[in-house]
């Protein structure tokens, strides 16, 4: 049994512990957290033969360096093009690499993607909140965001030299431009002209994109009726929008409710591949209804089960 | 059409959720229809079932879109409404500690002179509230209070004040908050409580259900202090 320590010699921000989340508590106010693109996630403790959800770190933008301070560790990192490198090599993110005393791995933004993950072969030891290793952005609660000067502690690390190389990107994990999603719950509230547009319009992501949720740039879509509705619930994908006509689409960390009306809902599957767009890409949406959406889930659901089992027995 | 609590609207939502609306604007009798179904919907899951989230007059319901679909899920929910309903069981009765002391309390003389009150009736009125947790929102166990006496009930401040201690119980139109996370609030702060709302317990995190009565008990510094 192996004890690695790993210091953390650089966080950006919003850079986390996540793991699988914790569903069934939003009428508490508690979203589910959990990653942002959940497939690269899922894909990356694939590749290491881990368990479903087991805990890892989220890196955004803002990048990450981890000196290796004492042990070995294997790691798999999956999400976005994002650029790795140890001493005397540089790669890529869809790797498998092993950590040894003594050796830094710097991972920093690369030529696509918003977020990419580090799974980790062996148990990284963080706190948990109400059942899950999650982080909650807002609050801090769960595993916790990093920072400079700490140290993560990994039980029974593993070195998987036989797990060592490239983990095959699927074409599906690479950005979504075009979000399909059905109108509404509060589509009532916009006049046919307002919804057309909505559905028409090219939008411009912003910089105001986190874990919360992504504010988007484009046509104001103005509400018809004067706004005072009671607040209502959320759900991560939600297109809320506010009393300027701003729209926002909500994501992990999403409040569970919320006054302003919502114009649409994107799918959960179309969701993942749609946070590895940055800021200033275009978005359009697409409105299908929720047998469409049913169907379309239940194919992507699928897809995505043959090839993780594929990673996994690779 | 306007949904009402005899004739509530089912929204399909994305792939994955219905929402059943009793109503449009704040109402008892809506609210009432959010709680009872709710109620029936935990007592009797469907296949697939993830979770509810009761609101103000609407209930989400989440469901599993590998197992189930809108419209069986709506028809179950359907099921649920037609069904001789049992009367919604007594809420449970919590109790809130708070301490009114100025400098835990920095807006209580503000509401004062807003209302046209004394310190000391604002504190009378906020607890003599007949209070019912509405709904969760905003943050990890921001319960809605509504019930706030027509007294003291004003509107939110123009400009939301940043790092407001965790604990801070606010007020704002007839809703009151204990706040559970160092948050920026709109609200007025008339008083801290030592009573957590996430409560640490893993068998109960939170100290209150959607549709709980709430009653706040006064006490002084030195017993907040020696709850803290």
């Amino acid at each position: 049994m192996t004890k690695t320590s790993l210091s953390v010699s650089f966080a950006g921000p919003h850079v986390s512990i996540q793991d699988q989340g914790r569903p069934g508590l939003m009428r508490y106010g508690v979203p589910a957290s959990g990653p942002m693109d959940r497939q690269s996630f899922a894909l990356a403790n694939a590749a290491l033969g881990n368990p479903v959800g087991h805990p890892g770190i989220e890196i955004s933008l803002g990048g990450l360096s981890l000196r290796c301070e004492s042990g070995t560790v294997t790691l798999a990192l999956a999400g976005g093009g994002f650029i790795a490198d140890t001493p005397g090599r540089k790669f890529g993110a869809w790797n498998v690499v092993t950590l040894r005393t003594g050796e830094t791995l710097t991972i920093r933004p690369g030529p696509w993607g918003s977020w990419t993950y580090l799974a980790i072969a062996g148990a990284l030891q963080a706190e948990s909140w109400l059942g899950s290793r999650a982080t909650h952005g807002s609050s801090g609660f769960g595993g916790g965001k990093l920072k400079t000067g700490q140290v993560l502690t990994i039980h029974d690390a593993q070195t998987r030299s036989d797990l060592e190389g490239l983990i095959p990107c699927p074409i599906w994990a690479r950005p979504r431009h075009l979000l399909r999603c059905t109108l509404g719950p509060q589509d009532r509230f916009f006049d046919a002209k307002t919804l057309a547009t909505f559905t028409t319009a090219r939008f411009e992501m912003t910089d105001a994109f986190d874990r919360m949720g992504l504010r988007l740039r484009g046509p104001a879509l103005m509400p018809a009726a004067a706004l005072s509705i009671p607040s209502e619930p959320i759900l991560r994908g939600s297109v809320q929008v506010s009393g300027d006509g701003t729209a926002t689409v909500l994501l992990a960390d999403h409040q569970t409710t919320g006054g302003y009306p919502k114009i649409a809902t994107v799918l959960g599957c179309d969701l993942d591949a749609f946070v590895q767009c940055r800021p200033r890409d275009a978005v359009m949406f697409q409105a299908i209804t929720p047998a469409e959406a049913i169907a379309i889930t239940r194919q992507n659901a699928q897809r995505f089960a043959g090839f993780e089992d594929r990673i996994r027995r690779h | 059409m306007q949904p009402t609590p005899l004739a509530p609207i089912f929204r399909p939502i994305a792939e994955r959720a219905v929402l059943v609306e009793f109503g449009m604007a704040l109402d008892h009798a809506a609210h009432e229809a959010v709680l009872r179904l709710d109620q029936a919907l935990t007592a009797q899951p469907f296949r697939g079932f993830r979770e509810a989230i009761p609101a103000f007059v609407n209930l989400l319901v989440e469901f599993d879109p590998a197992t189930t679909d809108h419209p069986n899920v709506t028809a179950h929910l359907r099921g649920l409404l037609s069904a001789k309903t049992t009367a919604r069981a007594q809420p449970t009765q919590r109790e809130v500690l708070v301490c009114y002391d100025p400098d835990l309390a920095p807006d209580l003389a503000t509401v004062a002179q807003a209302t046209g009150l004394s310190p000391e009736a604002v504190i009378n009125a906020h607890l003599c509230g007949d209070y019912a947790v509405f709904m969760y929102g905003f943050a990890p166990g921001y319960a809605y209070l509504g019930g706030v006496p027509k007294a003291i009930r004003l509107d939110r401040k123009p400009a939301p004040v940043r790092n407001i201690p965790a604990g801070s119980v606010i007020i704002a139109g007839a809703q009151c908050l204990i706040t559970t996370l160092l948050m920026p609030t709109g609200w007025w702060i008339i008083g801290r409580s030592p009573t957590p709302i996430l409560t640490r317990d893993p068998a109960r995190p939170f100290l209150f259900d959607v549709g709980d009565k709430v009653r706040f008990r006064r006490i002084s510094r030195a017993e907040y202090e020696a709850a803290q």
